[in-house]
């Protein structure tokens, strides 16, 4: 990419993006507007992908909400987000987790990641 | 005050806007211009300046008489020239550098006029977005016109009718494209949208012509 664009696209990149990767948990606070009301509703879920990079970055977000499926995909630097909180690591050995599309309940489930470096990044958050 | 500039397409990323909305931009880097030549109306006939883009080029590749020309005006030569309208009740003097934050702000509108990406001939499918034919199922008809016209009324083929041919390749104009962002710096015009041309390609921006109605 050239560094011109980049000039431009990193001015409104967010800088209070936490670290997170697929498989993570996390609490995605969005502002809605209602008229002339402000208000932030979560969205918690597992992150099943990563994708692009710069301005364009997005993931995507997957719940299941009264037995039914709801994926969201957010643009990392998008001002909609209000912030975003790592609820918890989870292990993986993909990038997509479209698999967990297929899954339901237990079999749905994420073994908790252990690695030192997340473990500091979580004793930050707490 | 001319009323446009010489620009380079520097390529496509997007913006948030205050809102939340994510807007596609074109990122042109659009000048330093310098004027070039000055038409007036006593000996061309018509009012306007010619501008060439501050670009650093080798001397040995600029051309005997696009050398002389330069130099007449007394400025470093370069590859591109195009003539723009000054804005009414302006001037401008041979030699004048002109600056993107210059010429333009924020939520202007501004026409680009590029070349499109030339894709050669091409058949219908491809340049008109003609159906075309089933590829199996025992079909023989596969990418061709078809019928262009009635037969001996009017025994001929109405003009304007979309057949295969040269696509792309041709001076097209994008009008009413909003100026999201100007850097001075880097001389950086961004604008909401799409332009015509590739990465690099040459483009001539200007205040826009016909401002749409709201």
């Amino acid at each position: 990419m050239s560094s011109l664009i980049d000039k431009i696209a990193k001015k409104q990149f967010r800088s209070d993006v936490p670290e997170f990767r697929t498989g993570d948990t996390v609490r995605v606070s969005v502002s809605i507007r209602e008229g002339d009301n402000k208000r932030v509703q979560a969205f918690e879920g597992t992150v099943i992908a990563r994708k692009n990079t710069g301005a364009g970055e997005t993931f995507t977000v997957r719940k299941v909400s009264f037995g039914q499926g709801v994926e969201r995909i957010f643009p990392v630097h998008s001002k909609v987000i209000e912030r975003i909180d790592v609820v918890r690591h989870g292990k993986t050995r993909r990038s997509k987790l479209y698999y967990l599309r297929d899954l339901k309940g237990k079999a749905a489930r994420l073994r908790e990641r252990s690695d030192s470096h997340d473990t500091k990044t979580e004793a930050k958050a707490s | 005050m001319v009323s446009g500039l010489i620009g380079k397409k520097v390529g496509m990323t997007q913006i948030f806007r205050e809102d939340g909305a994510m807007v596609p931009c074109t990122v042109i880097q659009a000048g330093p211009c310098v004027v070039v030549q000055k038409k007036t109306a006593a000996k061309e006939g018509y009012d306007a300046v010619q501008l060439g883009m501050v670009e650093f080029v080798k001397p040995k590749r600029v051309k005997q008489p696009m050398a002389g020309h330069y130099k007449k005006a007394g400025v470093e030569p370069g590859r591109k020239l195009r003539e723009f309208k000054l804005v009414a009740g302006t001037d401008a003097a041979v030699g004048q550098r002109f600056t993107v934050e210059e010429v333009f702000k924020p939520k202007d509108k501004v026409d680009v006029v590029a070349t499109s990406i030339g894709r050669g001939w091409q058949g219908f499918v491809k340049r008109h977005h003609f159906r075309g034919g089933e590829g199996s199922h025992g079909s023989m008809f596969h990418r061709a016109p078809g019928s262009i016209g009635a037969s001996s009324f009017p025994s001929r083929v109405f003009k304007g009718q979309r057949m295969a041919g040269q696509m792309g390749n041709a001076r097209i104009t994008v009008r009413n494209l909003e100026v999201l962002e100007i850097d001075g710096d880097d001389q950086l015009l961004v604008l909401k949208g799409s332009i015509p041309g590739p990465e690099n390609g040459y483009v001539e921006v200007r205040r826009a012509k016909k401002i749409a109605k709201k």
